[in-house]
């Protein structure tokens, strides 16, 4: 039936340039605002809006010289890599002893741990506020590196645990069999057989608190503010500065889009707790 | 009780508890400073004239317009983006499925938004796209000769919807094209030889499959968007008036801005109730397609 089979080559190729079409107009505020950071500061502003245009680096090149990018570059590095090596020496543990050594009370435990995520921010802010003032921490990069690390905490058990439950237990048991102690059973044989699973689990914990912007515009000002705290700041006054914002936005997301990109995957099981396979 | 038992239990305790203590601490102890707080007069600027002031704070959150409204603008705003990412999300994903040329390329595509900062995503929306004069917008309703709408002022909650939907749809993209994956194509195929329309196949095979991740996907971004603050902050801050207050930019606005610690404790908790309200009603909802296995 030669009607048949072209009708539905026709149809594959409508469905081909439909989803590509999407795909590009979803895609597109992120290209433009690529586009954007290449423009000067009169070609972002002008109308109608310039699509061919020399590109200059000028804009990546001020936000460079003033250091001040650089210095919040910084604190976003610290304050989510420490969260994250924070959290990681919390989960492990904890989801190794929920896998592997589990309790009647394990599933309760676990349910709670996931219950404290739905407390809103804003519900305990004011104390947070008031301890962090108090202690002088407010603006500190510690601060942050405590509050991330415990807000992502029970997604971090979570997804080890869901990872953890199928490494097999005879692995184990044919180790501590051996003579292995806890940590030797931890770090040499359950670690790197899950290797995987907790890279992703960082690099979730990661993506979360690089973009986090609650916290971080709440208790910082100047010293310890990371990128998001840094790009809201140009909502007021300096926002005038498109090409600009652009070339900063373009900078503090880039990293995050290049490690989401390779590892979709992973991230699917981690952020559904391994509900959607 | 065996000595292995036994040693299995204290490894299980010993590798657990620091987690489950800290956790503990960090639930209960902020939340009994905001249980205490909202029973005092507490103004930060003015700390000597404390004391004590029974359900006040309560019942001046909860009587205040600015609360009501603040709910009602939470509820539309979460409501509508969980309905446009859901709907929208099945509806791309089935159409991504497929195979096609440049697939994978377009998938990234997809997903790339969700890992755009909530502040850069508002600022490139609200400056680069919504200006009035100069974005993006503005030019293309000028090309098709209307006039460009002043988002931000005529229509902010419509623009913060389209501004945060745009961040959660990939979210939806990303676990139901996933979730496709997995579909039993062989029934599919069955289905087809029987004669079934591409839509009857949608309603009696694709929809089921997809209750279990449209379950995870509200239930996880319902916890997220009851949360929304960056792109209020960043774009409305709560305006214009109080047309994108959402209950914590209002419990913001009362803490940092007003510096009346009692009221926005206050307010606080009734965030949290609103909350739990809120999961344990998405529960009953959804908690069965959730627990089945």
């Amino acid at each position: 039936m030669p009607a048949l089979k072209q009708r539905r080559q026709i149809a594959d190729t409508v469905r081909a340039i439909c989803s590509w079409l999407i795909a590009l107009i979803i895609f597109f505020p992120i290209f433009w605002m690529v586009i954007t950071s290449f423009k000067t500061e009169l070609g972002a502003f002008s109308m109608p809006p310039e699509f061919f245009f020399k590109p200059t680096l000028e804009n990546y090149r001020e936000i460079m010289e003033a250091n001040d990018y650089l210095h919040f570059a910084w604190n976003s590095l610290v304050t989510s890599g420490g969260a994250t090596l924070v959290g990681m020496l919390l989960a492990v543990p904890a989801a190794y002893s929920f896998a592997f050594h589990p309790t009647r009370r394990t599933q309760g435990i676990l349910t709670w741990m996931l219950s404290t995520k739905m407390l809103p921010a804003v519900g305990v802010l004011v104390p947070i506020y008031l301890m962090a003032r108090d202690l002088g921490l407010l603006d500190t990069r510690l601060v942050l590196v405590i509050i991330f690390a415990l807000v992502n905490l029970p997604i971090m058990v979570w997804m080890i645990y869901t990872y953890f439950r199928d490494v097999p237990r005879d692995i184990l048991e044919a180790a501590r069999m051996d003579g292995a102690t806890l940590f030797q059973e931890m770090f040499r044989v359950l670690l790197p057989v899950s290797r995987g699973g907790l890279a992703s689990t960082a690099l979730l914990s990661l993506i979360l608190n690089w973009n986090e912007a609650f916290w971080s515009i709440n208790l910082t000002t100047t010293q310890a503010s990371p990128l998001s705290a840094l790009v809201a700041s140009f909502s007021s006054p300096q926002g005038l500065f498109w090409a600009k914002l652009s070339a900063i936005s373009t900078l503090a997301c880039a990293p995050i889009v290049l490690l989401g990109w390779g590892s979709q995957k992973q991230l699917v099981r981690g952020l559904t707790f391994g509900a959607v396979k | 009780m065996s000595e292995a038992a036994r040693e299995s239990r204290r490894a299980g305790r010993l590798t657990a508890s620091p987690a489950i203590l800290l956790l503990f601490i960090w639930m209960i102890v902020p939340l009994a400073f905001t249980v205490y707080f909202s029973t005092q007069n507490y103004l930060l600027l003015d700390p000597e004239n404390r004391g004590f002031a029974g359900l006040e704070n309560f019942s001046y959150f909860l009587s205040s317009s600015s609360f009501l409204n603040s709910l009602l603008i939470t509820l539309k705003l979460v409501g509508s983006v969980l309905v446009i990412t859901v709907v929208l999300g099945v509806l791309i994903s089935v159409l991504v499925d497929a195979k096609f040329p440049g697939q994978g390329v377009v998938r990234m595509l997809l997903i790339s938004p969700f890992f755009i900062m909530p502040t850069v995503s508002a600022l490139i929306w609200k400056n680069l796209l919504m200006n009035p004069v100069s974005g993006l917008f503005a030019w293309l309703f000028q090309l098709v000769g209307l006039t460009p709408i002043n988002w931000f002022s005529d229509w902010p909650l419509l623009s913060i919807i389209i501004i945060v939907s745009w961040e959660w749809l990939p979210f939806a993209i990303l676990i139901f094209v996933t979730s496709l994956q997995s579909m039993d194509q062989e029934q599919k195929e069955a289905a087809q030889m029987d004669g079934a329309t591409p839509v009857s196949i949608f309603r009696y095979l694709t929809l089921p499959h997809l209750a279990r991740p449209i379950a995870v996907v509200v239930m996880v971004e319902a916890i997220f968007l009851l949360n929304i603050f960056a792109e209020i902050f960043t774009t409305t801050s709560g305006g214009p008036g109080d047309a994108t207050t959402n209950v914590p930019y209002l419990v913001f606005t009362q803490a940092l801005l007003e510096f009346d610690v009692g009221t926005a404790s206050a307010g606080g908790l009734v965030a949290v109730v609103l909350a739990n309200l809120v999961a344990a009603a998405l529960l009953r909802v959804f908690g069965k397609s959730l627990t089945q296995a």
